[in-house]
């Protein structure tokens, strides 16, 4: 009794904190399209930055939150736990043996006594080992007791997607398998300033998430940061930029590429293209893709990952559902193709900038 | 109590036994007593009746004759759990940390002195012609000069990504001399000093780091991915730890083919702790599978010091819990290596049960091109090991006492070998790419009807755009 008491009233304190976050965020947003500049609280971050950042935030802000995974303690083959340790101790920021299937079932040991354990996978490549525990104990957790358990405080954070170099096993987007799992969350962002307000609140969501980085964009992606505590809507797609002609849908790194093909397209042909970033890719933002793609008549969805059962799989055949009469041409996807991620051909296996405007063109001209 | 302080003096004994004996059966020997001690401290006074039973090994023990024996003791259960367990009335824990560690077998030590007591089937001037010990140096120079090279290639942007394995050069050089090219190769990553001992050119490696079409793997995967049909590796791959069940899994099939040969499986200390490894050495120990794991346990995974990867005496100490025999060496006395990988074939095909060796060594270089391990160790730390221990400044004072090699030798070879890697370099870089259609190819055995279709897209596509006018 006194526990379930407990349980209700740290929840009830944690969602209206939760809801002023939230609040915070959205101005967050409006701010930066007013392009407000350089205010003194913001700090120009890239993406490791202010995914350390963030980190920095959840440690800060809750005694009961722990960071860990491999080489995590000298600050993460990719730097986003730099300096965690010194500052918060070893027993809250700490290297685990090498397996991946130890750290996941180890945080969701943690989450399920009301933790947030907040994991690193070094890659998404290598995130398999812990398959059956995200996709049979994480997911399920909630459901099969009924509600008497839950490990909602997990969040998993992997890097994920192209570098150029990387090969079969240091490229891979993995987001289908666990988008094709009910009971997780996937989410990615696209540049700094989504990294933190995502992240912050993957940790702080009720549900285990699973936290893709564009590790592409680390270092290439900066940004006017807000040092605030702020969060971002799970389950909420962004309109990047508005068009008229053709929806282009992406998300992580993609976004970039899709916002550079809208650009070529006003240039080349004179077409505006709204761009959507999914953001949160389980559960996905039906909403705001189908509002969209009411107004241009014409999509195109790109991802990294193979094309065959891909999320812009699950998306085409959602959007034709709702939006059926007010296409005017199919749903396109230019993904990548149903192959390993290659190495020396890379360039031509991505869904690249001039694959996706040839896409727009053809779209067009249906 | 008492049972307690007997096992201990036992120990004390056996350590100082180990010490004074350098023999290597002998070693192992005493190994297994070591591990048998253990178990026993559980209770010294009754197992004797059990005894018999734990000796016959209780796989090849019929259940009747279990119940036979069961009956016939009267005061004894056996339980099929842990058959031959006997009872005791003192309540007595096992530790899980145990004083004294596996000892480490050394041949010779970091001046390239051979130890006095060392036995003649074990002495490398008894058992080998100068000319293969001057080779085998050979070809860890030539190993350390690859590694040099392709690293600062790698600084250079002429390759991608380099791992090098400095200081670890006599752990592939000394179990591969040790083994035969029919023995098949599961490894890691950081042993391409096996590939080198068998004939894997500069030409091959260079060609693997460019990706270019003359290597096996068409630029498919990252430099270092190495593999050769001809000379019994298997292609190398990056998810840690998976080849190590694999490699049960071959051994068993060597073994269905009545093979004269093992599998050899190498893994770093760091890929140990994954499920795989566990999964795989209780495959091998239950399914009796003739392969020799050897894991290369040089320090640090990544930035990960062992001291937080494992509790317990390392990895040889892990044998014993899984029924393997176990045999920890030290990792940069080639001779150590040399005779262990040979006296661990020997006995893995004379019994056909696997065998686990432990090579205890330091990893000199950073992790890999993308990593700066002096943001995680001290300067000294790697000065300490890298330049005392050094696998290759014992075995050229060791030759250098035989006037088998000299320094003027060593700059003369080390600069022809320089030459050589140069020019392997510059004709890989030159070598043209695998054509673009093999980016489908090897999927699965034929192409798709899908696959062929978006391969016809992409040229397509590439048709397209070399004709902008298409584009309005
Ligand atoms: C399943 C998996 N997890 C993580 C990694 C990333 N990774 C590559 S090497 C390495 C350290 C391996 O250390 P160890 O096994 O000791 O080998 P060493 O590098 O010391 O030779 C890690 C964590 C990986 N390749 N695969
Ligand atoms: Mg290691």
């Amino acid at each position: 009794m006194s526990r379930m008491g407990g349980w209700s009233r740290r929840y009830l304190h944690a969602t209206r904190t939760i809801a002023n976050l939230y609040d915070y965020g959205l101005q967050v947003e409006q701010k930066i399209q007013q392009q407000l500049g350089n205010s003194p609280e913001r700090v120009r971050m890239n993406l490791f930055g202010a995914i350390n950042h963030a980190l920095a935030t959840a440690l800060e802000t809750n005694d009961r939150a722990v960071v860990f995974g491999e080489d995590v303690a000298f600050g993460g083959v990719f730097r986003c736990t730099t300096e965690l340790q010194q500052r918060f101790g070893g027993h809250r920021v700490f290297n685990t043996p090498l397996s991946e299937q130890g750290i996941v079932g180890f945080g969701i040991g943690l989450a399920v006594q009301g933790f947030h354990a907040i994991a690193e996978i070094q890659f998404a490549d290598y995130i398999f080992p812990a398959f059956d525990q995200l996709v049979n104990e994480a997911a399920k957790y909630r459901y099969r007791s009924g509600g008497l358990f839950d490990c909602g405080g997990l969040t998993v954070r992997a890097p994920c997607g192209a570098v150029g170099h990387g090969g079969l096993y240091h490229s891979q987007s993995p987001e289908a398998y666990f988008c094709h799992t009910p009971g997780l969350k996937v989410v990615m962002p696209r540049d700094p300033v989504r990294a933190k307000g995502l992240l912050l609140a993957s940790i702080r969501d009720r549900n285990p998430v699973i936290f893709l980085e564009p590790k592409i964009l680390y270092r290439s992606s900066f940004a006017q940061v807000p040092l605030e505590d702020y969060l971002l809507p799970l389950g909420k797609a962004e309109v990047v930029q508005s068009g008229e002609d053709v929806t282009l849908i992406g998300w992580g790194a993609q976004v970039q590429v899709l916002c550079q093909v809208a650009e070529r397209a006003k240039e080349k042909m004179n077409l505006s293209c709204e761009v959507v970033d999914m953001m949160t890719l389980l559960p996905y933002d039906l909403e705001t893709i189908a509002q969209s793609v009411k107004k241009t008549g014409r999509v195109l969805i790109s991802h990294e990952a193979p094309i065959t059962n891909g999320l812009g799989a699950e998306l085409a055949a959602a959007l034709q559902e709702q939006c059926f009469l007010y296409l005017e041409a199919p749903i396109f996807r230019i993904c990548g193709y149903d192959t390993p991620f290659p190495l020396a051909n890379e360039q031509y296996y991505l869904p690249s900038l001039d694959k996706c405007l040839d896409a727009v063109q053809q779209l067009i001209h249906y | 109590m008492a049972t307690w302080q007997h096992s201990s003096e036992m120990l004390k004994r056996l350590t100082e036994r180990i010490q004074s004996k350098s023999s290597l059966s002998c070693h192992l020997r005493s190994l297994a007593q070591f591990g048998q001690l253990c178990l026993r401290r559980f209770s010294w006074s009754q197992h004797c009746t059990s005894q018999k039973i734990c000796q016959s090994g209780f796989l090849h023990d019929s259940h009747s004759l279990l119940l036979r024996r069961y009956s016939a003791s009267g005061s004894e259960y056996y339980f099929p759990g842990a058959v031959g367990a006997p009872y005791t009335d003192k309540l007595e824990l096992i530790a899980g940390e145990k004083e004294g560690r596996v000892p480490c077998f050394r041949i010779m030590n970091e001046y390239g002195e051979i130890s006095s007591n060392i036995a003649k089937e074990y002495h490398p001037d008894h058992q080998m012609e100068p000319s293969v010990m001057t080779s085998m140096y050979q070809h860890m120079l030539k190993l350390h000069v690859m590694d040099t090279m392709l690293y600062s290639a790698q600084r250079q942007g002429r390759i991608s990504f380099y791992m090098t394995s400095f200081g670890e050069e006599a752990t592939a050089i000394g179990s591969a001399a040790a083994l035969e090219t029919a023995d098949v190769i599961f490894g890691q990553y950081r042993e391409q000093g096996v590939l080198l001992w068998r004939g894997f050119t500069y030409r091959d490696f260079c060609n693997q780091c460019c990706g270019n079409a003359l290597e096996p793997a068409k630029g498919r995967q990252m430099p270092v991915h190495y593999g050769s049909k001809e000379l019994n590796f298997v292609t190398i791959s990056s998810p840690l730890a998976t080849q190590i069940p694999q490699a049960s899994g071959y051994a068993y099939g060597m073994k269905l083919s009545n093979s004269k040969n093992i599998t050899v499986c190498y893994f770093g200390e760091g890929a140990a702790s994954e499920g795989d490894f566990h999964a795989a050495l209780n495959f091998a120990a239950t399914l009796e599978c003739p392969v020799l794991f050897i894991c290369r346990n040089n320090g640090y995974a990544i930035s990960t010091p062992a001291k937080e990867q494992y509790r317990g005496d390392g990895i040889a100490g892990r044998g014993l819990a899984y029924g393997i025999d176990s045999m920890r060496v030290d990792g940069n006395d080639l001779w150590a290596v040399y005779f262990a990988v040979k006296e661990g074939k020997r006995r893995i095909l004379q019994t056909s049960r696997p065998l686990l060796l432990e090579l205890l060594t330091y990893r000199g270089g950073h992790h890999s091109t993308s990593d700066d391990s002096s943001r995680y160790r001290q300067k000294n730390e790697i000065e300490l090991y890298s330049e005392r221990l050094s696998p290759l400044r014992r075995m050229k004072r060791f030759l250098a006492f035989r006037n088998c090699w000299n320094d003027e030798m060593d700059e003369k070879y080390i600069e022809e070998q320089r030459k050589e890697l140069l020019t392997a370099l510059e004709e890989a870089e030159k070598a043209p790419k695998a054509p673009l259609e093999d980016l489908f190819h090897d999927v699965y055995d034929q192409l798709t009807p899908n696959l062929e279709r978006q391969k016809t897209m992409l040229f397509e596509f590439l048709e397209r755009e070399k004709h902008p006018t298409h584009f309005s």
